[in-house]
C-alpha cells in the first residue's frame, strides 16, 4: 500500500512537470512540421510566463493573465517569422536571439514595473491562478483502494491548462493527419515548391503554424507563472523549452509518441526530485544530476540513430524562395 | 529576374553591422524609455562605466577576453558550415581540464602549469565538442540540437562532480579548493608594474594577449593553410569539396575540435585569472555572447576582437548603469544581446536589400556606361 501510495504521487508530480513541457512540444510540433525549426520555445514560453504573472496580478484575473500570455508569445512568435519567413533570416539565430531577449526583458519590465527585483507580485488572490478542480466523489473515492486514489490524484484534482494539453494530443494528431490544413503543414515543411506549386501560400501556411506556436506556448508560459507556481521569477523556464525540443525529437515529430516522451522525461524529473538525497544500499548517494541528465542523453542517442531513427521534416530550417 | 547585386566588400563588413548595432541600440533605447530612463543618459553612463576609468577599461577587457575565446570558436565552427551552439558546455568542460591542472599540478613553477593548463583546457573542450561533431560527420545527427543536449548534459556533469567529488571537504558551497600561488595567471596591473608602469588592480591579466594570439592564429589557420581552405570550401559547398579531395566529415570532426579547443581558452581567464578555483557555471552565457560576438564580427577574427571588446564594455557599463540607475538592473544587457544577435544575424537581410538598391543607384550611371 505504501509503496503504491508512493508511485500514484510519483506520477502525480509527473503530470505537473509533463504539462508545460507537452504543450511547449506541441507548439514546437506545429512549427517544425512546417519547416520552422522552433529554437524560440524557451523564449515564448518565458515571455508568456511574465505577460500571464504581470497581469493576473495587475487586473487580479488569471484568464486576462493568459489572454496576455498567448498575446505576448504571439508577437514573439511573428518576430521569429518576420526574420526568418518574411526576410529568410537564419532560423537557429532568430530562436535563440529572442530566447535571449526574453530572459533579459522579463526581470528588467518586472523590475520597473513592480520593483521586487525582477519578479512579479505574489499571486494569492482569488482567481489570480489556475487552481486544481475537484471532480465528483474524489474524497469518497480516496476511500477506495486502488482505482480510487488514482481517481481522486490523477484524474480529479487537475487544473484546467492539464486536461487542456491532454486534450490537445489528439487534436493535434486529428489536425495534422485528418484534415486538409493538417496535410498541407505537413507538406510545406517536407517539400515547400509542391505545395507552392499546387497554389498555396507557403509563407501564409508557415506564418499560420508559428502563430499556434506562439498561442500554445502561451498556455504552457501561464501553466508556469500561474499554476505550476504563484508568480513569475527570473529564468523560470529553466530550460523546460531546449527539453520540450528533445520531446518533440524523441517523439519523431509526432503528436502521440510526442506525449510519451514528454511523459517519460518528466518522470524522470519527479523521480530525481524524488530520489534527492536519497542513500541507497548499493548505490550510495542517488547521483540525481545523472537521472536529470537522462532525457538529453537519450535525445542525443535517438539522434544518432542507435535507440530507433529519428527523421526530421525534409525542408526544416530552409528558408523558401521561389527561385531556386 | 537578374541575379542580386552585390554590396562592396567594405560596406558589407562595415556598414551593414554598423546599420544592425544601430537598429540594436535604437530598440533597447526605447526600452529604457518605457521603463522611465532616459536612454541617452543610460548609454552615456555604460560608456563611461566602461571606458572612461582604467577600472572600467580593465574590466571591459577582462570580459572581452572571454568573448574572444567563444566568439573565435563559434566563428571556425561557421566557417565549416557548422552551427556550434555548444561554446557554452565546451567552455565549462574546457576549464574543467585547466582547473584540475592547476589544483593538482600547483607545486610546479607557473611557466610549467601555463602550457600544461592551456593544452588542458584545449583538449577537454575539443573532447566536449567531439561527439557531437563526430555524430554529425558520422551519422547526420544535427549539430545544433546535439550541442545543446551537450550543454545541459555538461551542467549535469560539472553539478555532480563539484557537489560529490571535486567540493573542498568541510564547506556548504559547491567550489573547489582555492588554486596554489603557482597557478594563477599574472594580472595586468602586476605585470606593468614589472616594467614600471602603474595602473590600477583589474582582473584583467595575462589571457587577454592570448586570446589575441588565438585571433591571429585562427586568422593564419582559416585564410593562409591549406586545412584552412579546406575548410571554408566544405562549409561553403561540400558537394564541390568532394570533387575537390576534400573529405567534409573529416572537415566537421576537425572545425568542431579546434572551435571546442578554442573554447575551452575561457577557463585560463575565468579560472586561473580571476576566481583561482573551479565552481558553479563559470562560463555564465559567455558562449551565448560568443553567438552574438561572431554574428557581429563576421566570422573574421578582427570583426570579432572588436566585437567582443564592444561586449565586453556592455557588461561592464551595465554593471555601472544598474548602480547609478535603480530602475535598470544588469539584465538589460542581456536584452541589449538577444537584440544584437537577432538584427545582426536573424535580420541581416532585412537593412541589406535596401542598401544594396542604394549602392546600386549611387553607382548605377558608372556601371552602365
Amino acid at each position: 500500500m505504501e509503496t503504491y501510495t508512493l508511485i500514484v504521487l510519483l506520477l502525480a508530480a509527473t503530470i505537473r512537470v509533463a504539462t508545460p513541457l507537452l504543450l511547449a512540444s506541441m507548439a514546437g510540433l506545429f512549427s517544425e512540421r512546417a519547416g520552422v525549426i522552433d529554437l524560440g520555445l524557451e523564449g515564448k514560453m518565458l515571455g508568456a510566463a511574465f505577460a500571464a504573472a504581470a497581469v493576473s496580478a495587475v487586473t487580479g484575473s488569471v484568464w486576462l493573465g493568459l489572454g496576455a500570455g498567448i498575446l505576448t508569445a504571439v508577437a514573439l512568435a511573428l518576430v521569429i517569422g518576420y526574420a526568418c519567413i518574411t526576410h529568410r533570416g537564419n532560423q537557429v539565430v532568430a530562436g535563440m536571439a529572442v530566447t535571449i531577449m526574453v530572459v533579459g526583458l522579463g526581470p528588467t519590465l518586472g523590475l520597473a514595473w513592480f520593483n521586487l527585483g525582477g519578479q512579479t507580485p505574489q499571486l494569492d488572490g482569488v482567481g489570480q491562478r489556475f487552481t486544481g478542480l475537484v471532480w465528483p466523489w474524489a474524497q469518497t473515492a480516496r476511500e477506495v483502494p486502488l482505482p480510487g486514489l488514482l481517481y481522486a490524484e490523477l484524474i480529479s484534482g487537475q487544473n484546467l491548462l492539464v486536461y487542456f494539453a491532454a486534450g490537445l494530443v489528439p487534436f493535434s494528431a486529428w489536425i495534422f493527419y485528418r484534415t486538409r490544413f493538417g496535410l498541407r503543414l505537413r507538406a510545406v515543411g517536407e517539400n515547400p515548391h509542391a505545395v507552392d506549386t499546387a497554389g498555396i501560400s507557403v509563407n501564409g501556411l508557415r506564418y499560420q503554424a508559428v502563430i499556434i506556436s506562439g498561442v500554445l506556448c502561451g498556455f504552457a508560459g501561464t501553466y508556469l507563472s500561474t499554476a505550476a507556481s504563484s508568480g513569475f521569477v527570473r529564468d523560470m523556464t529553466a530550460g523546460k523549452g531546449y527539453l520540450a525540443l528533445a520531446a518533440l525529437i524523441f517523439g519523431k515529430w509526432r503528436p502521440w509518441p510526442t506525449l510519451w516522451a514528454c511523459l517519460l522525461f518528466a518522470f524522470t524529473d519527479a523521480l530525481a526530485t524524488r530520489l534527492q538525497g536519497l542513500v541507497l544500499p548499493v548505490v550510495g548517494v542517488v547521483p540525481v544530476q545523472f537521472i536529470l541528465a537522462l532525457p538529453y542523453v537519450l535525445t542525443v542517442l535517438l539522434l544518432a540513430g542507435f535507440v530507433g531513427q529519428a527523421v526530421a521534416p525534409k525542408a526544416i530550417g530552409m528558408p523558401y524562395s521561389k527561385e531556386k | 529576374m537578374s541575379a542580386p547585386a552585390k554590396l562592396p566588400r567594405w560596406a558589407e563588413l562595415g556598414v551593414l553591422p554598423l546599420i544592425n548595432l544601430g537598429v540594436a541600440l535604437v530598440l533597447a533605447g526605447v526600452i529604457i524609455k518605457t521603463l522611465g530612463e532616459s536612454p541617452f543618459a543610460a548609454f552615456k553612463l555604460m560608456a563611461t562605466g566602461a571606458l572612461g576609468t582604467q577600472e572600467g577599461i580593465g574590466y571591459t577587457l577582462y570580459y572581452a577576453t572571454n568573448f574572444i575565446f567563444t566568439g573565435l570558436a563559434v566563428a571556425v565552427a561557421y566557417h565549416a558550415g557548422l552551427f556550434n551552439i555548444g561554446a557554452e558546455g565546451q567552455a565549462y568542460i574546457g576549464g574543467l581540464g585547466t582547473g584540475l591542472v592547476c589544483l593538482y599540478l600547483g607545486m610546479w613553477p607557473f611557466w610549467v602549469i601555463l602550457p600544461l593548463a592551456i593544452l588542458a583546457g584545449a583538449i577537454s573542450g575539443a573532447a566536449w565538442a567531439f561527439i557531437p561533431a563526430w555524430l554529425q560527420a558520422r551519422r547526420g545527427s544535427h549539430i545544433v540540437i546535439t550541442t545543446i543536449m551537450f550543454n545541459f548534459i555538461a551542467a549535469a556533469l560539472m553539478t555532480y562532480l563539484l557537489v560529490n567529488v571535486l567540493i573542498k571537504p568541510g564547506q556548504q558551497s559547491p567550489e573547489t579548493r582555492e588554486f596554489s600561488a603557482n597557478a594563477v595567471m599574472p594580472a595586468a596591473h602586476e605585470l606593468f608594474a614589472k616594467i614600471g608602469v602603474t595602473i590600477v588592480a583589474t582582473p584583467l591579466n595575462l589571457t587577454f594577449g592570448l586570446s589575441l594570439m588565438a585571433a591571429a592564429g585562427v586568422w593564419i589557420f582559416i585564410w593562409r593553410t591549406r586545412w584552412g581552405f579546406a575548410l571554408r570550401v566544405a562549409g561553403a559547398n561540400s558537394t564541390a569539396a568532394v570533387y575537390a579531395g576534400i573529405s567534409p566529415p573529416r572537415v566537421i570532426v576537425g572545425a568542431m575540435l579546434i572551435s571546442g579547443a578554442l573554447a575551452g581558452g575561457l577557463g585560463l581567464n575565468e579560472l586561473m585569472g580571476s576566481q583561482h578555483r573551479i565552481m558553479m557555471d563559470f562560463p555564465s552565457g559567455a558562449g551565448f555572447v560568443g553567438i552574438a560576438v561572431a554574428l557581429m564580427g563576421r566570422n573574421h577574427p578582427v570583426g570579432i576582437v572588436v566585437a567582443a571588446v564592444l561586449f565586453g564594455a556592455l557588461y561592464q557599463g551595465g554593471s555601472q548603469l544598474s548602480f547609478d540607475m535603480p530602475k535598470i538592473n544588469r539584465d538589460m544587457v542581456v536584452v541589449i544581446q538577444g537584440l544584437v544577435i537577432l538584427l545582426c544575424g536573424a535580420m541581416e537581410n532585412v537593412f541589406r536589400a535596401p542598401l544594396t538598391l542604394l549602392f546600386a543607384r549611387l553607382h548605377g550611371g558608372k556601371d552602365t556606361e
